[in-house]
């Protein structure tokens, strides 16, 4: 099937845009505006408003229609859980019917990253959007280490409590730094011979498994990443090595 | 911001007094240990607030020079041996730290005579005095030719480029667009450097950094917009982290308006040693205060780990122990701008009758101070269209309880830091509502034992019932047992414990006896 864009009917090819030009406001940068879109590849382009940001800056609204559309058996979707997730409980009772010991979670915003809002939602009691944390899980033992936590402090910590896994969130992801960090930690772990001993994921608003896989993670979670997704990859994962 | 406040919600006077009154009891102790010591942070602003200023080849500031310098002597303090250095060798202040920065030590020249060397200190403060006094005028003559053009609440955005010449770009747009206040947010690593960087910067991580010559770019910037567009424009940082009173001497040197500046923000969110954290808050308020600089407490970080509705005490709690601690930091109630956040979550019934209910509740608790109500953030998604409401009934919130100091949210906020247009959306959309809603606030009543009402005096009781716990407990007992924010801080970890040293019986700090006489504190 090819997908297109959906405005009102099926196939009209609809996108809106907003985007701020560094051009004073008037018909030249509404002429511009349209034009941009137009060179975009969008047909049938309205600009719809636009006005001052500033005496040499301005805000534009605008709808283009594009031919252009995706066959969907092209597409190849990488997420680090499959369709089926387990609940709370669930997860729990795989762990204490098939694992037979507790699962040890070590987790931290790494680097200079300060944000801890992202490992707070997977593993504060409390969770996010009525999905509780992994501190919740009976089955699980969970450390929480914090903001700012540098790797080698992360990893010392993980091989102390025996851990099972190890989770980094990184939220600041402006110049790549997270990159640079992601990939310290994991050459870390290659030099201290330790990179089979831990399942290690990395979170964050910008992360994909795609990229997480890439850096040498076992897996990586974006938006829309609850404590059930995370501890159900852990799970499986650490059967799947057990078997 | 002035105008007196209506009581609507009829809280017990008897209960609020009780909670001030556990404030002083559980501050007290900290406060003694405060008063006994001082920090390598608190000897450079001293020494920075002398004129201590620059940086040797490889970056290190002069301030972090001298005091490195004098480090097993710290115990005296390390005022004396620089101007002890400025006697001995003749120079003056600037040619001095040159001689520094080149590898001059001050701590191997004999002391000259003690009279001389106070009559030299007594220079150095007078001189300080002048010109911090001279800037407070300034701005008060600025606001005076200014009166009433500014919004109220005002409206403060914040800037994070990296780059300070981008985000004065971005600084004079907002003011363009109506901003109030414009906040440069310091790049994400800079809380834990235990110095100052020097100079003009243009590199950051999710903000930019603070220096003295970068808040001198932005501060005359903003002059000029504000000339401009005939409204004063407030300009701030963060007064936080490990240099929280060096950056806060900077502040009161080069004019800014605000500062965010918390007693223990640091200790639970940055991991930053507890006692580190309380000495070094009381100088850094000492010179907020001098300097006429309203402080922005962070109430609201408690809301982005712990739930809003669940622990709504815990932010009531943390503004009595902030009031209390910039009281006896000598703040007077307008310059402490309290600090709580609109972070309901959007899915719970009633979940704005609650915000509201806590919002008008600490607005009649501290009806003189100038609150700071901080905008969704833990609930924002990716969906910025959702967003831009949820801002709007955010904008809503704070002009029907009254707030002072109103940071825009972004509808982008969960993304990447503000682009120039979602600042002026936010904008915008905060000056249709407060426009449209201008008195909207004084028409309002709220129903006598209604569910409004019933918030707010079970979130005052359970505040004085927590308070309670702290008391019984100690201050740093209950950091260390994690009451606050659900985060545990032992009490000799964290970073900067190094930092902290006993004053000595010949400790000298002549700023800070001048700060404390003109604050009125009590001498040391």
């Amino acid at each position: 099937m090819i997908a297109r864009p959906y405005g009102d009917t099926l196939d009209d090819g609809a996108v809106q845009f907003s985007f701020t030009l560094p051009v004073p406001e008037g018909p030249l940068g509404r002429e511009a505006a349209r034009h941009l879109v137009e060179k975009w590849g969008f047909d049938q382009v309205d600009v719809v408003h636009s006005h001052a940001l500033a005496e040499e800056f301005s805000f534009y609204v605008a709808y283009g229609r594009t031919a252009t559309g995706i066959d969907l058996s092209t597409i190849q979707v990488e997420e680090a859980t499959g369709p089926s997730v387990y609940t709370m409980d669930e997860a729990n009772e795989v762990v204490r019917t098939r694992l037979g010991r507790k699962v040890v979670v070590v987790g931290a915003c790494t680097g200079f990253d300060a944000h801890t809002v992202g490992i707070d939602a997977i593993m504060n009691m409390k969770g996010y959007d009525h999905h509780f944390g992994l501190e919740r899980y009976p089955e699980f033992e969970a450390y929480n280490l914090g903001a700012q936590v540098p790797n080698e402090k992360l990893i010392d910590f993980a091989v102390k409590v025996k851990a099972d896994a190890i989770l980094i969130s990184q939220v600041v992801t402006q110049k790549d730094v997270h990159i640079q960090n992601l990939t310290q930690f994991i050459e870390m772990l290659q030099a201290r011979g330790l990179r089979e001993q831990f399942v290690v994921l990395v979170g964050g608003s910008r992360i994909g498994n795609k990229l997480a896989v890439e850096l040498g993670f076992d897996g990586g979670f974006g938006k829309g990443t609850f404590a059930d997704h995370v501890a159900t990859f852990i799970v499986d994962r650490l059967l799947e090595r057990e078997a | 911001m002035t105008a007196p406040v209506e009581t609507k919600l009829g809280l017990p006077q008897d209960r609020i007094d009780q909670a001030r009154e556990l404030a002083e009891r559980i501050a007290r102790p900290v406060n003694q240990f405060i008063e006994r010591h001082t920090t390598v942070s608190v000897e450079r602003a001293t020494l920075r607030l002398a004129g201590v200023d620059g940086a040797n080849a490889e970056g290190i500031p002069v301030p972090n020079l001298v005091v490195d310098q004098v480090r097993d002597r710290l115990e005296d303090g390390a005022l004396l041996p620089y101007i002890n250095a400025l006697l001995r060798t003749g120079d003056t202040v600037e040619g001095l730290n040159q001689r520094i920065a080149q590898g001059f030590r001050v701590d191997e020249l004999p002391l000259s005579d003690r009279g001389a060397l106070e009559r030299k200190a007594e220079e150095l403060v007078e001189s300080f005095a002048t010109h911090v006094k001279a800037r407070r005028a300034w701005r008060a003559a600025c606001k005076e030719r200014f009166a009433g053009k500014n919004h109220s609440p005002l409206l403060y955005v914040i800037v994070a480029t990296g780059n300070i010449h981008e985000d004065v770009q971005q600084a004079r747009a907002a003011v363009y667009q109506g901003a109030d206040v414009v906040a440069v947010i310091r790049t994400t690593a800079q809380s834990l450097l235990d110095y100052v960087p020097y100079g003009a910067t243009t590199e950051g991580f999710g903000g930019t950094y603070a220096t003295q010559e970068n808040f001198r770019i932005m501060r005359s910037a903003l002059d000029e917009e504000m000339e401009r567009h005939e409204r004063y424009v407030h300009l701030t940082n963060y007064a936080s982290g490990l240099c929280m009173p060096e950056i806060s001497a900077m502040g009161a040197i080069e004019r800014l308006d605000m500062m965010l500046n918390d007693s223990i923000y640091g200790i639970l969110f940055r991991d930053i040693n507890m006692y580190r954290t309380f000495v070094d808050q009381k100088f850094s308020r000492m010179i907020n205060a001098f300097g006429g600089i309203i402080i922005n407490t962070g109430e609201d970080n408690y809301l982005t780990t712990s739930d809003a509705v669940e622990k709504a005490h815990t932010v009531l709690a943390s503004q009595f122990l902030n009031e209390r601690f910039a009281r006896d930091a000598g703040l007077p109630p307008r310059l402490m701008g309290l600090g709580h956040a609109f972070e309901m979550d959007p899915s719970i019934p009633n979940g704005f009758l609650w915000e509201l209910a806590q919002a008008r509740m600490a607005r009649e608790i501290f009806p003189e101070h100038p609150l700071k109500y901080m905008p969704p953030t833990k609930h924002m998604t990716g969906n910025i269209f959702m967003g831009h409401v949820q801002n709007t009934m955010f904008n809503f919130a704070s002009m029907a309880t009254e707030q002072g100091i109103h940071l825009l949210g972004m509808l982008t906020e969960a993304i990447h830091t503000p682009f120039m247009m979602d600042r002026a959306l936010s904008l915008e959309n905060a000056r249709y509502v407060m426009n449209s809603m201008k008195d909207f606030a004084s028409e309002i009543e709220f129903k006598k034992d209604g569910l409004i009402v019933g918030r707010a005096r079970e979130v005052l009781d359970k505040t004085v019932d927590f308070l309670e716990v702290l008391e019984r407990i100690g201050m740093m007992e209950a950091l260390e047992q994690g009451l606050f924010a659900e985060v545990k801080r032992p009490r000799d970890m964290g970073k900067g414990l190094e930092g902290i040293q006993e004053k000595g019986p010949n400790y000298y700090n002549p700023f800070e006896t001048y700060l404390a006489n003109e604050l009125g504190l009590t001498a040391n």
